[in-house]
């Protein structure tokens, strides 16, 4: 018997839906592109300024300084986590009871909001009182108040906070792996390190993919605990992207151009994720996901 | 298999170490006894040299642990000491006289007024994203024509959008719809931006279901509501469980909307009132401190009730 159409959902199961994001999501984004040509100082409506925001923009030294610290930030953040979440999460992956234990502390930060991660990061590097201090070589080192030092830190409590998401994923997908694959490549004689890059790696592949946007996107966006931590500081040592544009707009009161300011944030973050997720095919990736 | 039998409980012990190697030779073809014996101990052997331990990784491990371990021992710690213990003592030593002093002063604050914002914030965002997804996961897995399909790719292009590029325009029109300073104001974006990930779970777990079930329903009589209610609530259960969980720790977490959309000591979540401790309890870092480790207890109870749930909705932003 044929089901009839009728008897299927109609279009308004999902009218809702995409009404309440169309209209809190999808219009700011158009929004946004609108009053970065607008000049508005918060109150009372924006008034049109022709392409005066983008000129700016251009010009704008500091706005350039951001993007490349932004850029920085994504490189640093990537090249800390991804090393470390793969290879915990892969001996993670293990079946030993110890691993288990053990595993559910590693996951611990997840339980922490961004907000509590910077302030208790911020509390252990106080440069007076800090945990820090109460150790050997890091005590009287000021780790948030050195221009040069400033960015590992904050690319190290990102990454703290983070690791364990990662972590999850690839212990996720590592026991995925037919175990069967590691018994032949035994047989073969084939020793642990070449076991990883041979199998374990490559059978990695989509996980180091989703993983991979997952971080270039979120460094884009890192915004609350740099606020947090830093505020952008010392000067504007941290002062990434979005961060200038909140404090444009929030502080400054230039709503139109840090309009202009998040267009690029939304070009760079949405630009980011298309690409990579278009090179490498998000369907698959989809697939790898299922029986996580 | 029954002239296996001995074999078989020599086996059991062994699985402790290797689980799944033991099942390999217990083909159900049942071979000659002794040469799968020497094959199994020989497999084994070579597992158990797989297992040796693997000390690069071991030692990460270890390293990771106490970077994990030392700092919130350190938050723990700290928020039982008295202030001037605080200045004064080794900060990694354990608090000589424990007090709950810190905790007393946050508990009688503002505290509470955050925790219940953040609580009311949750559960309505928890209720939006899974009262429409829902119904559009179902529309999207079941009816494939072009103008659902087209509200789908929409919503997943969301997946794309940094939320930061939109607080401006978000701000504007909160301040215009005269919804600034309310708990609303938080809720509505919130929800909208965990829209998109939230439909992407529905809509796989409900692709899942099989056909068949959907034509009995239909030959049953049930029209898609019925279906919705009767086949679909059921058995998409661990899907809603996962985006509950999703949905609730982006907005308990949320951190951007609240301190873009709000203002007010009574409109204050959680997030936003930690940091504004930062400021108002000023050296007072051990009050500070007991705050922050308020605000993980209920997620903590979350992970240790329902491990499972918590990472799958941890996991579920993956999708993204």
């Amino acid at each position: 018997m044929a089901v009839t159409r009728q008897d299927r959902p109609s279009g308004w199961y999902l009218a809702p839906a995409v009404a309440f994001f169309g209209a809190f999501a999808v219009l700011p984004m158009v929004l946004v592109v609108y009053l970065s040509f607008t000049s508005w100082n918060g109150f009372g409506f924006p008034a049109l300024s022709g392409a005066e925001n983008w000129t700016r923009l251009i010009e704008d030294g500091r706005a350039w300084d951001s993007l490349w610290l932004t850029l920085l930030f994504m490189v640093l953040t990537w090249v800390v986590q991804t090393p470390i979440a793969m290879l915990i999460g892969v001996w993670a992956a293990g079946h030993q009871r110890n691993r288990a234990v053990l595993s559910s502390f590693f996951f611990l930060p997840l339980l922490l909001s961004t907000a509590a991660i910077a302030l208790l990061w911020a509390a252990v590097l106080d440069p007076n009182f800090g945990a820090t201090q109460a150790l050997p070589f890091l005590d009287g080192v000021n780790f948030l108040g050195n221009t040069e030092l400033v960015v590992y830190t904050v690319v190290w409590v990102i990454s703290w906070q983070y690791i364990p998401f990662h972590t999850l994923l690839y212990q996720a997908a590592a026991r995925q792996v037919p175990q069967s694959l590691y018994e032949a490549a035994t047989l073969d004689g084939a020793g642990r390190y070449r076991q990883f890059f041979t199998i374990t790696l490559p059978l990695l592949k989509y996980t180091v993919i989703t993983s991979t946007v997952l971080m270039l996107v979120g460094s884009v966006t890192t915004f609350d605990t740099i606020l947090i931590l830093t505020g952008g500081g010392p000067g504007t040592a941290t002062r990434i992207l979005p961060l200038h544009m909140y404090i444009t707009g929030f502080s400054g009161f230039e709503f139109g151009y840090a309009s202009a300011i998040a267009v690029l944030l939304l070009l760079l973050g949405a630009g980011l994720s298309l690409a990579v997720t278009s090179a490498t095919g998000f369907r698959k990736m989809q697939s790898q996901q299922e029986g996580m | 298999m029954s002239d296996r039998a001995p074999l078989g409980g020599d086996d059991s012990t062994r699985g402790a170490v290797g689980v799944r190697t033991a099942e390999a030779p217990t083909s159900p073809i049942a071979p000659v006894p002794e040469v799968p014996e020497r094959q199994r101990r020989r497999v084994w052997n070579r597992r158990r040299a797989h297992g040796r331990p693997n000390v690069l990784a071991g030692v990460l491990a270890t390293v990771w642990l106490a970077l994990v371990a030392v700092p919130l021992y350190f938050l723990v710690a700290a928020s039982f000491r008295t202030r001037s213990e605080y200045l004064s003592d080794n900060p990694l030593a354990p608090p000589p006289n424990p007090t709950l002093e810190n905790y007393e002063t946050v508990l009688t604050g503002d505290f509470p007024t955050y925790l219940l914002n953040t609580v009311l914030v949750t559960v309505a965002t928890v209720a939006i994203v899974v009262g429409l997804t829902l119904p559009a996961g179902y529309a999207v897995a079941r009816n494939a024509g072009r103008a659902v399909q087209r509200g789908f790719s929409l919503m997943l292009v969301g997946l794309a959008i940094p939320a930061q590029a939109a607080i401006i325009p978000v701000y504007l029109m909160i301040t215009q719809l005269h919804l600034y300073d309310t708990l609303l104001a938080v809720i509505l974006p919130t929800a909208a931006f965990a829209m998109p990930v939230a439909l992407l779970v529905m809509t796989n777990s409900l692709r899942d279901i099989p056909r068949e079930l959907y034509e009995a329903q239909t030959l049953d009589g049930a029209g898609p509501f019925q279906a919705l209610r009767h086949l679909v609530l059921p058995l998409a259960k661990p899907a809603i469980t996962t985006v509950a969980v999703f949905t609730s720790l982006t907005a308990w977490n949320g951190f951007l909307f609240p301190l873009v959309l709000t203002q007010s000591v009574s409109t204050r979540v959680l997030t936003l009132g930690l940091w504004d401790y930062q400021g108002q309890f000023g050296t007072n870092v051990p009050a500070l401190l007991a705050a922050v480790t308020l605000s993980v207890v209920p997620i903590f109870i979350l992970y240790l009730v329902g491990r499972r749930y918590l990472l799958s909705g941890l996991t579920a932003g993956a999708g993204k």
